[in-house]
């Protein structure tokens, strides 16, 4: 019901997905792949370059939007990939981000182990609410996940041993292994939260691609069909449910990382509200789309903001608006050359 | 039981008050995704709207006809801007879409409004002949709530009768059924919808103003407000009018009566009320006997 009526999607996912199971016949790459790739390389040039020439402040911006761009993709294997719109990943970049914490200040400052142990609570959490939450889908999907998300914010405003409403506070710097020397430079630090993001978006497009992935498009494009084809697509909803909680859990302890505190106001329900708008504005399905598409509200919100006197609300909402009359794909989907074959609707 | 009714009397009132607030707030909501299949998150700004229209028109003690005037601009206000949501939505299909656009709409009037009424908490006082009290269960209870209660049943009395009983109400209830055969036998179904998201949006602005000596008028209310009627008309069932209700007087309850009872636990209640009622109907308690979300 909340998936968009039957379109086309010539997204980035699809063609991929199709030009692997073109499987035989080795062709040379097509033009635009080869165009992504040199684009690809760039970005990740230019982003493994940022801490050579920006200063602390923008470089920790630059943190916070890698760390929340990753929980926008976690929203978008679910949203875009898996047809499932939900506002519920915050509660397990929550986790992630708590139990993060925690390990750095009862146990140990190891980034690694911080990410493994956070990666798995919210993979955890995300396998035991998701049993129930994934029997349902369209709008009351979407409820039954905000339910989760205020769920866990309101039990984290409350739990003393994560300082309530206060926020967890007092996180010691991390270091890369375990014992090792703690990292106080902000580049170091954005580079950790650089490679816990590329690591994420790699699971991400491994599972994009996998069988899992097609059956989580066809869980998207026709659930029904898939049940006629005799395939159950509960444990496949409930299997994509688990690794974008888990991708999501990842990117909590990137952002605690780079933070070194987490309040519940930052799994609040604007936080959740924005991931999911992030992925409509990127363009769902493709995974790079929403990825920019958090870059675009983090910055406006957090960086903009500033220039226009704390106006961060009013330019984002003229941004959403403008948004959807101006790209009916997303950012993803915008015509960048002219149309090749047929020309497209402008309008839906 | 008696004494425990005795203790938690005002408590289950209060609880009613709050649902006939909500009732008005989330019964447009509720029609507007059944006739439009418009997912209106804009419907907590146009509610928080009709508060501040109260802070700018009203005074303390306020007269009653100052007062009436204050809703019935409140309802005008929400009738216009019903109207252009609604033509800002008819070439939006996609929920996801729609819900960018109209959290933006709310976003922008989230700031002009912070603008122009600034970021403290503005009070409504109620008018000055209902601001006393009445002795209720041997004890005294604001005569203003009993007052809302009052009104806002008479308004879920008049909807019920003008979708039942009516010809519009039969026009509108056949386009929640099926949009495309009320277009085939000639109605233009863009009129029936305009209208329904303009009531909807007027209802939500009386709602919102007659809210505001109880909740006051705030930045950051339209989210909590939206939030509890998205709650009322999901676990009442989308796009009925009796879910809406039921929903509303359940919330109501869960919000009043719960918190006093077990406020240890309150601020999950709601949450876990929803989450209980949607994996065990989907559908919400009362949905829409016909139609395609019904």
């Amino acid at each position: 019901m909340m998936r968009s009526k039957a379109q086309p999607r010539p997204s980035a996912a699809d063609r991929t997905g199709a030009s692997a199971s073109t499987g035989g016949g080795r062709r040379h790459l097509p033009r635009p792949v080869l165009v992504s790739r040199v684009a690809l390389g760039l970005a990740l040039l230019v982003l493994a370059a940022l801490p050579l020439f920006l200063a602390p402040y923008p470089i920790g911006l630059a943190g916070r939007i890698l760390a929340f761009a990753l929980l926008v993709v976690s929203v978008d294997l679910l949203t875009g990939v898996t047809g499932m719109p939900t506002l519920g990943q915050v509660a397990y970049f929550g986790t992630g981000a708590y139990a993060a914490g925690l390990v750095g200040i009862h146990m140990d400052s190891s980034a690694v182990l911080q990410l493994l142990v956070g990666s798995a609570a919210a993979a955890l959490l995300a396998l035991l609410t998701g049993a129930v939450a994934v029997r349902t889908s369209g709008i009351v999907f979407l409820m039954v996940t905000l339910a989760i998300g205020e769920l866990v914010h309101r039990f984290a405003d409350s739990f003393a041993p994560v300082g309530a409403s206060n926020g967890l506070a007092g996180i010691p710097p991390i270091s890369i292994l375990p014992g090792g020397e703690p990292l106080e430079l902000a580049g170091f630090i954005y580079w950790w939260v650089l490679a816990v993001f590329l690591l994420g978006m790699a699971v991400a497009t491994l599972v994009v691609k996998s069988p899992l992935g097609r059956s989580m498009r066809g869980v998207r494009d026709g659930e029904k069909r898939l049940h006629a084809l005799g395939q159950q697509t509960y444990p496949v909803k409930l299997a994509a449910y688990t690794i974008a909680g888990g991708l999501a859990g990842a990117a909590g302890t990137a952002w605690v990382a780079q933070t070194r505190f987490f309040s519940p106001g930052d799994l609040g329900f604007d936080v959740a509200a924005f991931a999911l708008l992030s992925v409509v504005l990127g363009g769902a399905g493709t995974l790079w789309g929403p990825v920019i598409g958090a870059f675009v509200v983090i910055l406006v919100r957090d960086w903009l903001s500033a220039y226009v006197d704390g106006r961060g609300a009013l330019m984002l909402g003229v941004l959403f608006v403008v948004a959807v009359y101006t790209l009916p794909r997303g950012i993803a989907g915008a015509r960048w050359r002219k149309p090749l074959r047929r020309p497209r609707r402008t309008s839906p | 039981m008696l004494s425990w009714l005795d203790a938690n009397a005002l408590s289950m009132l209060n609880g009613v008050a709050l649902a006939a607030v909500l009732f008005l707030i989330a019964v447009g909501l509720s029609l507007v995704f059944g006739t439009m299949d418009v997912l209106n998150l804009a419907h907590g700004a146009v509610s928080l709207t009709g508060a501040y229209i109260g802070v700018a028109f009203l005074e303390r003690d306020t007269t009653i006809p100052l007062f009436v005037t204050a809703v019935l601009a409140a309802a005008a206000f929400g009738m216009v801007a019903g109207v252009v949501l609604a033509a800002m939505t008819s070439s939006v299909g996609d929920h996801l879409r729609q819900a960018l656009l109209t959290l933006g709409v709310a976003l922008i009037a989230g700031d002009v409004l912070r603008e122009i009424f600034g970021a403290d908490v503005e009070s409504v006082s109620a008018p000055a002949s209902l601001a006393g009290a009445v002795s209720v269960f041997g004890r005294p209870y604001p005569l203003y709530r009993l007052v809302i209660i009052g009104i806002s049943a008479a308004i879920a009395v008049v909807l019920y009768i003008v979708l039942e009983r009516t010809r519009v109400g039969a026009l509108v209830r056949a386009t929640v059924a099926d949009r495309a055969m009320v277009e085939a036998i000639g109605v233009r179904t863009n009129l029936v919808l305009g209208g329904v998201f303009g009531a909807g949006a007027a209802l939500a602005a009386i709602g919102g103003l007659l809210a505001a000596p109880i909740l006051g008028a705030q930045p950051g209310l339209d989210d909590t407000v939206l939030l509890l009627a998205l709650v009322v008309v999901v676990v009442g069932g989308l796009g009925s009018l009796r879910g809406a209700l039921v929903g509303a007087l359940l919330v109501g309850q869960v919000q009043t009566l719960g918190v006093a009872l077990a406020s240890e636990y309150a601020s999950f209640l709601l949450f876990a009320a929803m989450a209980i009622v949607l994996l065990t109907r989907p559908r919400g308690l009362l949905p829409a006997k016909t139609g395609a979300h019904g």
